[in-house]
């Protein structure tokens, strides 16, 4: 054990899983999103990825990216939420 | 010829000198440069200001221990071997206080001999003057007699040499005011009398 | 020794507070960030000196607070620097919290302080309450009772602090000390203490090989964490008792943890920390003359707190008047070094008197006659069992 509490190895909290004290999760309607990315600015975990999977809304507009929530560590504090300009986050009640 | 040489047949005793003065008129570092000298004499020595309040113009007091052996004692002077009175306006109560019997008084003073006896009032006491403020004002341009002090001190009282405070002189002081300070006490070395 | 001091020593009138400037120097450290408080300041203005006349390589951060002077100690230290702060009162009161932390982080700081009185009412003046209030912290304590020994101290607190990784404190009178001239040995040689306290490799940080430092622990590693710290603290006695001796045979210049007095053939032991000790020597040496049989101890090393060298004090006294210059409020017994001597001798069976006495608070002077009087009293064994406050006006 390493003195004075020393975590030895680096980039180990992403061994730790925030994700499982939501008691509501937030769900981005990839219709309404605009790929503006102020919730990956604010996401204090960090829990918004920016993926790589195409998607064409209703109107017809073809996004080359993904905006998506990786629930292991979203902890479900509703700051992406508050902070989406088009509401494209709902905040639902996390069922078990 | 030193003119009183020091007796201390006591174990770890020392002689222990008071230092009066005015705020700014450099008690405090009078008292450790005769210590520093002292200590580059191969002697033990202690310096130290007064643990009281100290406000500029109010009167001050340092004290100085020298000994042949290690000074043991931290408790304040409360009977001097000597004081050393840097501004004649201090009341002589205050300088007199707790001298030991046959103690010496070094004073900064251009009065005379009948003047100062008369104001001293004690037929015990060995009285040196110096008038600190004249050499001060000749060598320095201005009225900081400590250094002055620092060398009528030694004459009257051996406790380091003249080459010592020299040198002490010259770690305390920037090199442009340190060669003035030192001609000054060496002009007080010099020009200190005896009055009994 | 004289021929050792002749070739590496200078001999140089110096404060107290002028002696830890060149010791911090002589340990060549690395970083200093301190914040000015008297009577702690010359410290720092002599190690900024060094700093600009090239004497010294270090970096001076200024801060503007004493909590954030141990927060920057903290930081460099956890970077690998050698790290040095001083402080005093209010400033050690203030830098509380990050004691604990650094401590809880094992961080090898050195940190002298001048002790000194706490408000209110406002006291610039010598007393250790400041010192005192910090013994749960951690923090190996050493108290010394002479400018050489303050310079001496802190090179072996670099060496403690490196081999135990808990940090160190070393603490002298306010005033009393920090403001006396007297005599010191300095080193001439530059280095002269480069194998006593080697640059040994430890964990740090470094983007190379990252760590984390100052982590969250909970509730199933904390108390493992602390107890390594206790046992580390009981690594640092002998760690002390060794940095002291090795020191001693480099250098030729030793206290102990405990050093005595004219303790044989004594009916009483005055027992103290700091620099009223020399005024208690005088004072033995004056009533010995008189045939007056009266010893005296001091406590150098305060934590950890030095069981076995006070056992065989104990053991050769038949009794002890303890003055402390400071107070715990609330017990019958309130000096602290009182209150820690009866402690240990409940836990090893050791019975004899002790009298506690409480002096110097806010530098209300000793002289050797309130010694000699306080020796009288407690010779007489006509003394309360609660702490007496020396010549208190009630
Ligand atoms: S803030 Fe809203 S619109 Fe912007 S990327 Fe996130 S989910 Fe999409
Ligand atoms: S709810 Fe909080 S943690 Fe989860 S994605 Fe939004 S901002 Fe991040």
């Amino acid at each position: 054990m390493p003195a004075g509490a020393v975590i030895m190895e680096p980039g180990n909290s992403a061994e730790r899983f925030t994700g499982d004290w939501r008691t509501f999760k937030p769900v981005i309607n990839q219709d309404k999103c605009t790929r503006c990315l102020r919730c990956w600015v604010f996401c204090p975990e960090p829990a918004i990825s920016i993926v790589d999977r195409q998607y064409t809304s209703s109107s017809g507009r073809a996004w080359k990216n993904s905006v998506e929530i990786n629930y292991d560590y979203c902890k479900g504090c509703g700051i992406c939420v508050e902070e989406c300009e088009p509401k494209a986050i709902d905040f639902i009640e996390e069922v078990k | 010829m030193p003119l009183r040489t020091i007796i201390r047949p006591i174990l770890h005793t020392s002689f222990e000198l008071r230092w009066h003065g005015r705020g700014g008129q450099g008690a405090v570092t009078a008292a450790i440069i005769v210590a520093e000298a002292a200590i580059f004499d191969e002697k033990y020595a202690q310096a130290f200001p007064e643990f009281g309040a100290e406000r500029r113009g109010a009167p001050v007091k340092a004290y100085t221990r020298v000994s042949e052996q290690q000074i043991l004692t931290r408790s304040p002077i409360i009977a001097p071997d000597m004081v050393v009175v840097l501004d004649t306006s201090i009341d002589e109560k205050i300088y007199l206080d707790g001298l030991k019997v046959g103690g010496t008084i070094l004073i900064n003073s251009s009065k005379g001999k009948s003047e100062l006896k008369e104001k001293i009032e004690r037929e015990d006491v060995m009285i040196a003057k110096v008038d600190a403020t004249h050499i001060a004002m000749d060598e320095l341009g201005a009225a900081i007699v400590n250094t002055a002090m620092v060398g009528a001190l030694i004459k009257v009282t051996p406790l380091a040499k003249l080459d010592s405070v020299s040198e002490a002189i010259r770690e305390n002081f920037k090199p442009k005011i340190a060669e003035a300070n030192v001609k000054a006490a060496g002009r007080a070395y010099n020009e200190v009398e005896v009055l009994n | 020794m004289e021929t050792i001091a002749k070739s590496i020593w200078k001999r140089l009138p110096l404060s107290s507070n002028y002696a830890v400037a060149y010791a911090a120097r002589d340990s060549d450290v690395d970083e200093i960030a301190a914040y000015p408080i008297t009577p702690q300041t010359t410290v720092v203005e002599k190690l900024s000196e060094f700093i600009a006349n090239g004497e010294l390589l270090a970096e001076m951060v200024h801060v503007e607070s004493e909590h954030s002077a141990m927060s920057a100690s903290i930081g460099a230290s956890a970077a690998g620097a050698r790290a040095f702060t001083a402080t005093s009162s209010q400033g050690l009161e203030l830098m509380h919290e990050l004691l604990h932390i650094a401590s809880g982080m094992r961080l090898p700081i050195v940190m002298s302080v001048a002790a000194r009185a706490l408000s209110a009412p406002l006291s610039i003046w010598g007393d250790y309450s400041d010192v005192m209030n910090t013994r749960d912290t951690s923090w190996i304590t050493i108290i010394a009772s002479s400018a050489q020994e303050v310079y001496d101290s802190i090179v072996q607190a670099y060496r403690i602090a490196e081999s135990v990784m808990l940090p160190v404190m070393v603490a002298y009178d306010g005033f009393m000390m920090s403001h006396t001239y007297e005599p010191v040995f300095v080193s001439e040689k530059a280095g002269l203490f480069r194998d006593y306290i080697p640059r040994k490799g430890r964990v740090v940080l470094d983007t190379k090989k990252p760590v984390t430092m100052g982590a969250v622990a909970n509730p199933d590693w904390y108390y493992e964490t602390k107890y390594q710290q206790v046992k580390a603290m009981s690594d640092a006695y002998g760690l002390s008792v060794e940095a002291d001796q090795t020191f001693s045979k480099l250098y030729g210049r030793g206290y102990g943890l405990v050093e005595e007095y004219n303790v044989d053939n004594s009916e009483l032991v005055i027992l103290t920390y700091g620099g009223i000790f020399g005024t208690v020597k005088q004072a033995v040496d004056e009533m010995r003359e008189q045939g007056i049989p009266v010893g005296a101890a001091r406590v150098r090393l305060f934590r950890p707190f030095p069981l076995n060298e006070l056992r065989s004090l104990l053991l050769k006294s038949k009794a002890v008047a303890v003055l402390d210059r400071s107070f715990s409020n609330g017990l019958p017994v309130s000096g602290p070094l009182a209150v820690e001597l009866k402690s240990m001798m409940n836990s090893y069976n050791i019975n004899v008197p002790v009298y506690s006495y409480i002096v110097g608070l806010g530098q209300r002077t000793v002289t050797e006659a309130d010694i000699s009087k306080i020796a009288s009293q407690a010779l007489s064994s006509k003394v309360s069992n609660e702490s007496i406050y020396w010549g208190v006006r009630e």
